[in-house]
This record gives structure tokens, C-alpha cells and sequence, in this order.
């Protein structure tokens, strides 16, 4: 796209967290899986931002408890108990989670330390029934090698993954908490990658080290990415929850294009000359302008009593339709913070008014009334005056930062690669022991023995596919990165059909049914071998192997004979088919007498055509060669 | 240099280096820095623990070959609690009395050590809203585990409330730890007789230092009920389910820890609790209560006599226990029998020598729940025959308090048994209602009441 990055100074760092496939949670003996449907259990929290070591409280954590702010938990008794509900201190740190975190950290050539402390990581917006995170660094100082580049790895964490958000209504935040204690690694790498591409690099080769332990979960959710994203002049910004992993390049640059306009809009508004203490919080309001308008957003306020006030961003004309992202106009994040800190469900403002059918009188009156000139922009929030006021307070705030640049912000991951405003940056001071978990000793002997049986990594593993089982390069790292690897191995051990048709069909096949919106995800393992099972025995062909799994896929459970069964996709007996051709070739009589044995390619497409996968081409093409030559013969 | 010993302490020594202090540490090819961090005093003598720059701790182990360096001095924190919020002086006023445990004190994560956090100043900054309930008064009595408190501590806090009470305040709170609140709680019951206003017990299961705690809300809680509640009884107040809504006030002579880690572990137990807080609404839940009259005089009576104990019986159980007891100058045994009030005929022998020395002995029930019947066996008769005293639904813990109490009140056994099987301050019931489960689920609609 013509983007120099390395001219921009652009610093990414990665954070992988990764869901642990051990039998039990990190610090309980709950099964660690998700539940669907109603929770059996629900309580009720309230979260009190307390005091760090340093005095200090985090200003965001305590905006929102001041707002009386209530958690309403779900659980069922399942997945999760008393520990989960902080009704009961932790148990000792899994010994299986922390021995998997220890092979991932030598697998990246990092320094296991001696002692494992357990650590409270403050985090009150409710994702924790305690209020902090429990997260412990395994190792530091490892390093991998990416693309000819040393990453460095700066520490590899276990810890346990937050609480599922199901909703929000009003003051009253909903989260399931049976994804809470699950285990995650985490693997934090240095500030050094410089462009998008890399970013995705790095993360998938971190990806398949983490797999190739074969004990880490699979599946959407299960790996996500946080990113720290700067570029010079810019500000450091963390983005939340990347699940796909193609996303990442598009999320970096995405970043680095809304810093670059947050800075075009700075150097803008100096441009103009505006001043800090130009932008005040002075609120006004502005109920009377809007008595008798169409918009219907202010009618529905005004009908609930709501009053609609207004602050004026002076030189801001024009800047808030500015597009930072495809879709997100500066107003947007004006509009992000206002819903942060007021609650309130929106703003308007003076460069989408008439959109909104606020009529041109309405807004000359408006500006009059806030006594704003044409390179004036005017915010409005129609909700309750105290949640209005923080709203306004909150736009004026991001006002005055955008004309410093780019605010330090955490923020949430859209689906589309864009982001949104998720909180401030907690601040460092967040840590805290936990009391409750005795510290672990790592002892030498212990990771000498892990060392020496490490499991293969991504790199050995591929030599050793292309080797033994003669599949090509592409094949080999496309059938690593689809973490369908080791049930590769498996079906070609167990049903005996050639390893590139496996390969290809777990790689490519599995791939285009995924384009066509066939989530061949949700299939399992045994169904996946039960179908070569059935190419193998020759009780189908390989061709029928695209219809049966988007028929698996749509019947929840099923068994791959029953796929052959209703799709008559079960082979033609030999007696069959050989009557079959003969019917085709009487029906081409005149063909034959046309072509001779040249009628072959002819005939045979058009049998394939209506006989795929219900025959094996080479068995048509043996009997439809002898029967053509006898006609021919006979013909003569 | 708290927990260090040994190589750990001779290698700190020698680089010169300071709990606080930034530090790094050459082991091998790898190097750690971060500031030094205090260790267990029961950890061993060979790792050093530092947090790293992201926050974390990590430890380090001390070989021949590890280097450490003193790079310099971090600043060091300095504690600044948030100013309080203003006293408003029209509001009732209440005295809250800290005697330790997880409700009063804060770990300091750097040195390790727990220290008492209840002045009326930290009260109001760690939970605000006690300022628009009432105007609070704060004392440390104690600091100590509640396991380590003696009934010597009992009389020593009912003086303190008496001191309070008398000053005019409308409500005292005491700050305890749950292990042993329901003890002090019965004590207090029978020490502190014609109560003018309520006198109620809070703990917390979560310590005050996590944003879980439910410390705040208990504490709320508390002193509504010490401020408004229209009762003048000793009562304990904590969580009534594991949500944050309701607190609920417990009579003192009823209540039991039943749970070890749950925010509801107190249980009343044969008998409705005393009333619900819910936002800033107290609701009764019973009409029996003696209403709240400053002008009623209170009588304090705060000796107990520690020459009684609380025998558990067990299948197999050496009657020889019980002997023991009884050489060593007991006045007083509280048997928790089996069922309906029973232990083994082999102990029959020696209850009888005990009762014939002029031991007291009382029986209670280890089933928790329920009275005792002495009439329905033959075994239980027999024990009435012996001169054992029924207690009725009394709690064992209750009883053994009361005992204590009883035994301190006077020197003539008919006088102590008289007492003993006296309701004084609603540790007897006449009749067993069915008990009021809390909800399991909470409903949301609830709150919207």
C-alpha cells in the first residue's frame, strides 16, 4: 500500500494467550469447558476498586463503581465452584497447566525462574469474581527465530482466562463465569516487529509452537492476541481479543492509519490555532431548540423527559466527519468515550446533524444559542443531566487530547479489523502476590527431564512429513498451520489412503467448504477418520469426500455411513456398473460410429459427470475401454 | 531484611542491597532485575525473590556462581489514604470497637505484615458511604486471629461496649473474625443484660485489600442496623447469600459459622434471623425482640469462669476424658452428645462420679439442628436420672459460653442450673419453626424493589 513503515517508527508487540487443554482449571478441579443454556446458578457482585501499594486507585475503576455498577454472574455447577464464585480461596496452581507452560518456555528458549509467585493482577470490570486476574511468569528472556529475525520473548506467563460478558443492561453487567480459571499461557514478545506482515508472522509462528506441544485447546476463542501498537509521534496502544490470526496485519495497519489521521487532525487544529483553554465544560442546555424537530433520536429523548445539552468544541468544523478508519469518523471516538463514561447511548454533532433530520433552522438556532461560528463544532447528548454531564465532560476531555495527538488508550478489536475505545491504560501499579497460593520450585532436575522430552517442533515436524510420508513442502507447512498435523498422521496410519489425498483434503478441501460457510470446525475427530475409513475400504471414493462432510456439517452427530447412505453415495458394484456403461454406449451409437475409440474421452465425462463418487474413475476407465473396443470391433 | 537467611541473606549483605532496592541478579548467562521483594519467614534460605519491571515476582535461586548487583534505590512507597469524607453532624452516632481478624486489617504486601486498619479515618475512605449513615467512633481494643481470643477478651470487649453504650452512642459495632465470632457473640449476649440499643458482631471471609471483598457491604450493613434498628439485642451481621444485596442480622446467642469460605457461612440456627438489610432498609423478620430504649439501663456482668469445656462424644469415646476433666477442677461440662442427646454407657460411670464431685454437666446435640429429647431412649433416660441437664435446641458453643457465664455468676450448682436452663437473651426456644433457607438463586427482579 506504499506505506513506509520503518520511516514511521512503527513498534509492535505481540501478547498470545492460549487456551491449555489440561483436564482441570488452574487453580480448581472444574472441567474446563463452556456451558450452553441457562445457568443453573446466579449471584449477584459488586466490585470496590481498592488501594494499590502505591495509594493510588484506578481513576476508570472507580468512575464505574461510583456508578453503582452491579455484576450478575452465571454459572452452572458443571463448570465451575465455589472458587470460581470467590467463595472459596484457590487451590494450588495445576501442576499439568504449569508443566505445559514450562515446555512452551523451553521450546522458546527461555530461562525458567527458580520460583513461580502467583500474582493478583488488578482488573475490576468484572471478568473476575475476585476482582484480579491470578497470572505468574514461568520464564523470561526466551527468544525465536522468525523468517531469519531473533524475536525476543520477554516472559511467559501462566494464568487463568476471564469470565464470558453475555450482555449489559442498564447498570447490571452479565458474565458467565465458566470460561474463568480455564488455563492460559501467555507469550509476551519484545516491541521489535516493524511492519503488519510481521506482526501476522511472528503470531503464527508463536501459534505453532504452541501446538505442537499438543496440549493446547483448538478452535475460535481459544487463541487471542493482544497487540501494543506506536509509532513515532504517536502513542502506545494496546488492542484486545484478536481471535483470527489473518487479522492481525490488518488490525497494525488499521492502527497505524488512525494514528496517522489523529496526528493529521492535530497539526490541524494548530493549524486553526486553537488553544487548551479554548476547549471549556461549559454545558448548555439546549432542550427548547429541539421542541418541535424530526429527528427522532432527540423526539424519543425528549418524550422520556431527558433534557438535551450541549458543549461547543471550538475550530473543531468539519474534523468530526474526519474518517480515522473506514467507518469510524472522529466523531466516533468522540462518541466511544461519551458512551464510557455517561452511559449515554450516542451523541450527535454538527457535521452529521441533518443526517439525523435536525432541520437547518434548528441548527442555526443551536449555534446561536452556544454562540458558536461556522469553524465551531457543537456535540449534543440527549440522557439524564448527570449522565449527559460525564458524557460531555468525557468528549471535551478527548478533545483536548486530540490536540496533543494520539491519547494512550486500550482498545477492543472489531471483527473487521477496526478497533473501538475499551478503557484507559491501567496504570503499572496493578500487582499484587496472591497470598493464598504457595510459591513453586523449579527445580533443575525437573527441567532438565522436560528438556529432554521436548515435543517436536514446527520445523523437525515438517521435515519429518515431507519425508515420510512424500508430501510435498506446501503441503507440509499448510497441513502444520491447519493444527489438523497430528490427525494426519492418524488417518493415514489407520485407514491407509494415500497421504496427499489426506493432506490435500484437511488442507485445501477443508479450506473451500470453510469459504462456502461450512464449518467443517465443528466436525470431530472420529468423524474426519471415519470417512477416510470409508475411502479406504473402497466402500466410497475420494470424490464423494466434499459432499459427505457438508452433509456431516449439517447433521449434527451423524455417522459418515449414514452421509453414504442418504446421499447414495455407496459404490456401484462392478455387475452394476458394467450394465450401467452398456446403457451408455447403446445411447451413443451414433458417437462410436462417429469417433471409434476416440469416442473414449467423450464417454467417459459424461459418465463421471453422473456417476462421481459413487464410482472409482480408473474402474470406469477400464471397462469402459474394453466395451468401446469390443463395439468398435464388432462395428467392423 | 524480612525472610532472608542463610546464602540468600550473605549474598544480599554482600552487594549491599535493601529490601526496595533495584537490583540485578548474573546467574549463569541469564540476568534478572527488579526490585527486592520481602520472602516468608517459613521459605528456605536459597532464593531471592524481585519484582520485575512488569510487576511480576519472580524467585531466583543463589548458587556459587550468582552475582548480585545493587543498581540503586527505588522510591519507596509512601501510603496515602484518600482524604474522608466530611462528618455530617446531625446523624446518629455509633462507636465501632476492632478486635482483629480478615474485617480490620490490611496486608502490606512489601514487608509482609498485617496491620490494623480500623481508625473512624481509614473506616470512611476505604467505604465512604458510612458517612451518610452515621457519625462513627473508632477504637482498636485488640488485634488479634479470633482463634487466638479467651473469654478474658469476651469481658474485656463487653466493658468496652459498656464504656460506649454509656457515653450515649446509639449502636456499637465490633469488628471480629469469623472463626470464633459466634462464641464472642453469645458471650456478649449474656455479659451485656438490658441492652439499650444493639450491639452487633461484623466479620468478612474476604479480606477489605480485594475489590471482592465483602467486607464494605457487612460494615454498611452493621452500622445501619447499630444506627436505626429498632432492636436493642446482640446480633452479627454478614452476607445472607454469596450476591451482594442483603446482609442479614443474626441473633448472637443463634448463630453459627457453618461454612469455611463463603460469604454466607453464619447460619441462625432453630430459629428465624433477627432481620434483613437491604439498601439502606433494615426488614424484621420477627416481632420477638427487645425494642431499642435509651432509657433503659444497662447491666453489665461481664466474668466468666473458664473452668467449663465442651466435650464432643464419638463412638468409642474414653469415658477417662471426662475423669480428666474433673480432676483438674472443672465446674462445668458441656457433653455434645449424639442424636437426641446421647453418649455410650461406658461413659455413664464416670458422668455419675462427675455430678457427684458437683460437676455441672449440660447436654447438647453435635447434630446442629434440632433439640434434644432425653425422654425417647433409654439411654437418655438413664442421663436425666444422673442429673444431666437438658439444653433444649441450645447451640454446644452456646451452651459452653453460657456455662461459663453461669458458673461466674454463682457458687450454688442449683442456682447455676437454674440459670442454665433460663432463656436469657433468646439462646432457648420453646418451639423449633421450620428454618428460612436463603435463596439459592438469586432473581434479578429482586432488585428492582
Amino acid at each position: 500500500m506504499g506505506v513506509d513503515y520503518a520511516q514511521l517508527g512503527l513498534k509492535v508487540g505481540l501478547e498470545c494467550h492460549q487456551q491449555l487443554a489440561t483436564r482441570e482449571k488452574l487453580f480448581c478441579s472444574c472441567k474446563p469447558q463452556l456451558f450452553k443454556g441457562e445457568p443453573e446458578i446466579l449471584f449477584l457482585r459488586r466490585l470496590r476498586p481498592t488501594q494499590s501499594e502505591l495509594g493510588q486507585i484506578d481513576p476508570a475503576a472507580y468512575f464505574e463503581f461510583q456508578k453503582g455498577v452491579k455484576i450478575l454472574y452465571e454459572a452452572n455447577s458443571e463448570t465451575s465452584c465455589l472458587v470460581e464464585m470467590d467463595e472459596e480461596p484457590p487451590h494450588e496452581l495445576n501442576r499439568e497447566a504449569l508443566e505445559i507452560a514450562l515446555t512452551v518456555a523451553l521450546m522458546m528458549n527461555a530461562k525458567p525462574v527458580d520460583e513461580v509467585y502467583v500474582m493478583r493482577k488488578i482488573v475490576i470490570d468484572g471478568s473476575n469474581t475476585t476482582g484480579f486476574q491470578r497470572t505468574c511468569v514461568v520464564a523470561v528472556n526466551g527468544i525465536i527465530r522468525v523468517d531469519g529475525k531473533d524475536v525476543p520473548i520477554q516472559h511467559i506467563s501462566l494464568e487463568e482466562d476471564a469470565a464470558r460478558k453475555m450482555g449489559e443492561e442498564g447498570l447490571v453487567i452479565r458474565y458467565r463465569i465458566d470460561r474463568l480459571g480455564i488455563p492460559l499461557v501467555e507469550v509476551t514478545t519484545g516491541p521489535v516487529i516493524n511492519t503488519p506482515e510481521e506482526a501476522e508472522r511472528v503470531a503464527l509462528a508463536i501459534g505453532r509452537i504452541l501446538r505442537a506441544t499438543r496440549r493446547v485447546k483448538r478452535g475460535i476463542g481459544t487463541i487471542r492476541q493482544d497487540l501494543n501498537i506506536s509509532i513515532r509521534d504517536g502513542a502506545l496502544v494496546e488492542i484486545k481479543g484478536v481471535q483470527e490470526l489473518e487479522l492481525i496485519s490488518k488490525v497494525v495497519s488499521y492502527e497505524v492509519q488512525r494514528q496517522l489521521n489523529l496526528l493529521k487532525i492535530r497539526d490541524e487544529l494548530r493549524r486553526r490555532g486553537l488553544r487548551d483553554e479554548d476547549l471549556r465544560e461549559d454545558f448548555v442546555d439546549v432542550t427548547s431548540v429541539f421542541r418541535g424537530t424530526r429527528c427522532r433520536i432527540l423526539q424519543r429523548a425528549m418524550e422520556q423527559g431527558k433534557p438535551i445539552l450541549a458543549v461547543k468544541l471550538p475550530k473543531f468544523a468539519g474534523l468530526l466527519g474526519f474518517e480515522v478508519l473506514p467507518g469510524l469518523r472522529f466523531g466516533g471516538e468522540l462518541a466511544d468515550r461519551a458512551k464510557f463514561w455517561g452511559r449515554v447511548g450516542g451523541i450527535l454533532h454538527t457535521d452529521e446533524l441533518k443526517s439525523y433530520g435536525v432541520s437547518d433552522e434548528e441548527e442555526t438556532e443551536l449555534r446561536r444559542l452556544m454562540g458558536a461560528l461556522e469553524e465551531d463544532a457543537i456535540v449534543i447528548v440527549a440522557d439524564k443531566p448527570e449522565n449527559a454531564m460525564d458524557a460531555l465532560r468525557a468528549v471535551v476531555e478527548r478533545a483536548r487530547e486530540a490536540l496533543r495527538g494520539v491519547p494512550e488508550e486500550t482498545r477492543a478489536a472489531n471483527p473487521d479489523g477496526t478497533t473501538r475505545y475499551m478503557r484507559p491504560r491501567p496504570g503499572a501499579a496493578r500487582m499484587y502476590p496472591e497470598t493464598d497460593v504457595p510459591p513453586i520450585k523449579i527445580t533443575r532436575d525437573y527441567i532438565e527431564r522436560l528438556r529432554a522430552n521436548l515435543p517436536e517442533r514446527p520445523e523437525e515436524k515438517m521435515e519429518r512429513l515431507i519425508k515420510s510420508y512424500g508430501i510435498n513442502e506446501k503441503l507440509a507447512r499448510q497441513l502444520i498451520d491447519s493444527e489438523y498435523d497430528d490427525l494426519f498422521e492418524i488417518i493415514v496410519g489407520e485407514t491407509g489412503v494415500a497421504p496427499t489425498v489426506v493432506a490435500a483434503t484437511l488442507t485445501e478441501t477443508f479450506k473451500a467448504l470453510k469459504r462456502e460457510g461450512i464449518g467443517v470446525d465443528r466436525l470431530s475427530d472420529e468423524q474426519i477418520i471415519g470417512v477416510f475409513k470409508l475411502v479406504g475400504s473402497g466402500e466410497t471414493s475420494k470424490e464423494a469426500i466434499p459432499d459427505i462432510l457438508r452433509w456431516l456439517v449439517g447433521h449434527e452427530g451423524a455417522r459418515p455411513e449414514d452421509a453414504l447412505r442418504e446421499l447414495g453415495l455407496t459404490m456401484i458394484p462392478e455387475e452394476e456398473l458394467r450394465s450401467i456403461i452398456d446403457g451408455y454406449l447403446d445411447r451413443s451409437a451414433e458417437l462410436i460410429a462417429g469417433r471409434g475409440l476416440g469416442a473414449l474421452g467423450a464417454l467417459m465425462g459424461m459418465i463421471m459427470r453422473d456417476l462421481r463418487g459413487r464410482v472409482k474413475p480408473e474402474d470406469v476407465n477400464k471397462i469402459l475401454r474394453e466395451k468401446l473396443a469390443e463395439r468398435v470391433k464388432a462395428e467392423r | 531484611m524480612p525472610g532472608y537467611r542463610g546464602l540468600a541473606l550473605k549474598a544480599l549483605l554482600d552487594a549491599g542491597a535493601e529490601i526496595g532496592d533495584l537490583i540485578r541478579i548474573i546467574k549463569d548467562d541469564v540476568i534478572f532485575e527488579g526490585i527486592l521483594i520481602p520472602r516468608s519467614e517459613y521459605s528456605d534460605d536459597r532464593h531471592i525473590v524481585i519484582k520485575n519491571r512488569s510487576g511480576y515476582n519472580i524467585g531466583v535461586e543463589v548458587t556459587p556462581s550468582t552475582r548480585i548487583e545493587r543498581i540503586g534505590a527505588e522510591m519507596k512507597p509512601a501510603f496515602i489514604p484518600p482524604p474522608p469524607p466530611k462528618q455530617r453532624p446531625g446523624l446518629p452516632r455509633v462507636s465501632i470497637l476492632s478486635t482483629g481478624g480478615t474485617i480490620a486489617s490490611r496486608v502490606d504486601y512489601r514487608t509482609g505484615a498485617v496491620r490494623p486498619v480500623i481508625s473512624a479515618s481509614d473506616l470512611y475512605s476505604i467505604v465512604p458511604e458510612l458517612a451518610d449513615i452515621a457519625v462513627i467512633d473508632a477504637e482498636i481494643l485488640f488485634s488479634v486471629f479470633s482463634e487466638d481470643l479467651t473469654p478474658k477478651h469476651w469481658s474485656a470487649m463487653a466493658e468496652a461496649v459498656a464504656r460506649h453504650i454509656t457515653r450515649g452512642v446509639d449502636g456499637v459495632i465490633i469488628a471480629h473474625g469469623t472463626d470464633t465470632m459466634g462464641y464472642s457473640a453469645a458471650a456478649l449476649s449474656f455479659a451485656l443484660q438490658n441492652l439499650p440499643v444493639p450491639v452487633v458482631l461484623v466479620g468478612a471471609q474476604r479480606s477489605e485489600d480485594r475489590p471482592s471483598s465483602d467486607a464494605p457491604l457487612n460494615l454498611i450493613g452493621a452500622v445501619l442496623a447499630a444506627s436505626r434498628a429498632p432492636f436493642a439485642e446482640v446480633t452479627v451481621a454478614m452476607h445472607e447469600t454469596p450476591s451482594d444485596d442483603s446482609i442479614i442480622l443474626h441473633r448472637g446467642t443463634k448463630v453459627r459459622k457453618c461454612h469455611t469460605s463463603r460469604r454466607d457461612a453464619f447460619k441462625t440456627v432453630n430459629a428465624k434471623p433477627l432481620a434483613r438489610v437491604i439498601g439502606d432498609r433494615i426488614i424484621m423478620l420477627t416481632n420477638e425482640y427487645r425494642p431499642r430504649d435509651t432509657g433503659r439501663r444497662l447491666v453489665l456482668r461481664a466474668n466468666f469462669d473458664e473452668r467449663a469445656t465442651l466435650i464432643k462424644f464419638y463412638p468409642g469415646m474414653n469415658p477417662k476424658i471426662i475423669d480428666w476433666y474433673v480432676s483438674e477442677g472443672y465446674r462445668g461440662i458441656v457433653l455434645e452428645g449424639t442424636g437426641l442427646g446421647h453418649v455410650r454407657r461406658e461413659c455413664f460411670p464416670a458422668i455419675k462420679r462427675a455430678i457427684e464431685s458437683g460437676v455441672i454437666v449440660g447436654m447438647t446435640s453435635q447434630c446442629i439442628w434440632g433439640r434434644i429429647n432425653m425422654n425417647v431412649y433409654s439411654n437418655g433416660r438413664d442421663l436425666l436420672a444422673m442429673g444431666v441437664i437438658p439444653l433444649g435446641d441450645m447451640l454446644a458453643e452456646t451452651a459452653l459460653v453460657k456455662m461459663m457465664w453461669c458458673l461466674a455468676q454463682s457458687t450454688d450448682p442449683e442456682e447455676v442450673k437454674r440459670l442454665l436452663l433460663t432463656n436469657l437473651a433468646g439462646e432457648i426456644s420453646e418451639r423449633t419453626v421450620e428454618p428460612i433457607e436463603a435463596p439459592r438463586i438469586f432473581s434479578p427482579s429482586k432488585e428492582a424493589d
